[in-house]
């Protein structure tokens, strides 16, 4: 036996840039089965109710970061946030805050991905040669992998950029998503690029403007927690600055195993490409 | 991306209370931000009485009579109750900004876990012991004297 379907009142904001010089709200009803989506809901008023319904969405399952909205009032991703899981009666959806709106529901990430480019979220190491033509491995525990492993798994959705209270007062601020991964390959035992990415870090609306509001973790759909990555990173300055932080040696690199024989059914590997 | 229209959406001052259904921490942010302008704002009132005494004793109490106004006793306890919350909720930021409390990297596994819930307990600890200081603060402010 199916569940009843539950009547939501959808509260959308609505901006047309051709036409409105501000945004304004739109209501919807929607009969909303158990399990369906936001993302569900969304397409559902597009095919039924209103076509020119805009936001932006790619994979559907949590993996792209493209349907980042406020969603009665938290930032979150459309595709796996389900409607009852968050409202019985009514569901309000707006564009992220603290960046500008394209239309409807689509924010301007741009400047997010500005401010991270800025951090050079990249593997940093002088022997370029060896990163564009390996001839071995990088060598890494389980241990060190961990240290970052978790702010890998950063979407770039921008809810975390959307709860930041200092960033809603501050638009310098380099914001959590930037600074996360500014921390994730610092830590990378593998990545030497610490003191390349320091003068954006220390910088005027760097990271010390962070004072642990800690929404950017709570909202993070991925579980990346920004905030924890901000306050280790935090850690790590103060230990330079005091001359405190221990240096760890570069890791190795392993050559190829000379004692292992190639099988011979697999087939060579492709030319390189860049 | 230049030539399209945008609408601004950042959410300002008014974004530190609401816009949304935001944590307990996210609160005690905007908390202490309001509570250390009130503090700046007592110590440049605190400036302005005390040197009223160079314009002479009959400024000077004039200004103490103008304070001594229950409205100004009212505003001296806000500010001490300010004062209490602010100082310890900085201590429970200098020592998440040092990188204590908030726990060491871990893999995320739903549901997620965050610093935030490690470092909660800081947070209810900051809580109550500001709500002690206020209340006997309180006691003594307005029946002690």
């Amino acid at each position: 036996m199916t569940e009843k379907a539950t009547q939501i009142r959808f509260h959308i904001r609505r901006f047309n840039p051709e036409t409105d010089t501000a945004p304004s709200w739109q209501e919807y009803q929607l009969d909303v089965d158990p399990g369906m989506t936001v993302l569900d809901g969304l397409h559902q008023l597009k095919h039924t109710q209103d076509m020119t319904l805009v936001w932006r969405y790619s994979c559907r399952m949590g993996v792209c970061g493209s349907c980042g909205m406020l969603i009665n009032g938290r930032p979150g991703l459309a595709c796996n946030t389900q409607i009852l899981h968050v409202t019985r009666t009514a569901l309000t959806l707006a564009p992220l805050p603290n960046f500008p709106i394209i239309r409807d529901l689509v924010p301007d990430l741009t400047e997010q991905f500005l401010k991270h480019r800025e951090l050079k979220p990249y593997m940093i190491r002088p022997d370029t040669s060896e990163m564009q033509h390996p001839t071995g491995e990088y060598y890494q525990t389980p241990d060190d992998l961990l240290d970052y492993l978790q702010f890998t798994y950063c979407i770039k959705c921008g809810c975390c950029m959307a709860a930041c209270p200092t960033l809603a007062t501050d638009p310098e601020y380099a914001g959590p998503q930037p600074l996360a991964q500014a921390y994730r390959y610092s830590r990378d035992s593998r990545d030497m690029g610490y003191a390349d990415r320091k003068p954006s870090l220390t910088a005027d609306h760097g990271i010390f403007s962070c004072h642990y509001g800690s929404e950017c973790s709570s909202v993070c759909p991925k579980g990346v927690d920004p905030a924890r990555a901000i306050q280790l990173m935090k850690r790590q300055l103060v230990l330079d600055y005091f001359k405190l932080l221990r240096k760890k040696p570069p890791c190795k690199t392993l050559g190829p195993n000379e004692h292992a024989e190639r099988k011979a059914n697999i087939p060579a590997a492709p030319p390189y490409t860049v | 991306m230049n030539d399209i229209k945008q609408q601004g959406n950042r959410l300002g001052i008014i974004g530190w209370l609401t816009g949304g259904r935001w944590g307990f921490e996210r609160y005690m942010y905007s908390l202490h931000r309001i509570t250390g302008l009130g503090i700046l704002s007592y110590f440049l009132l605190h400036i302005f009485v005390t040197s009223s005494r160079l314009f002479g004793a009959r400024t000077w109490e004039l200004v103490m009579g103008a304070v001594a106004n229950p409205v100004f006793k009212l505003g001296e306890f806000a500010v001490f109750a300010a004062f209490a919350f602010h100082m310890l909720n900085g201590l429970r930021l200098i020592l998440i900004e040092f990188g204590f409390a908030v726990g060491k990297a871990e893999e995320p596994v739903y549901p997620y876990r965050s610093s935030v819930n490690t470092q909660r307990p800081l947070s209810v600890i900051v809580i109550i012991l500001a709500a002690v200081i206020v209340c006997v603060g309180g006691y003594r402010f307005f029946f002690m004297h």
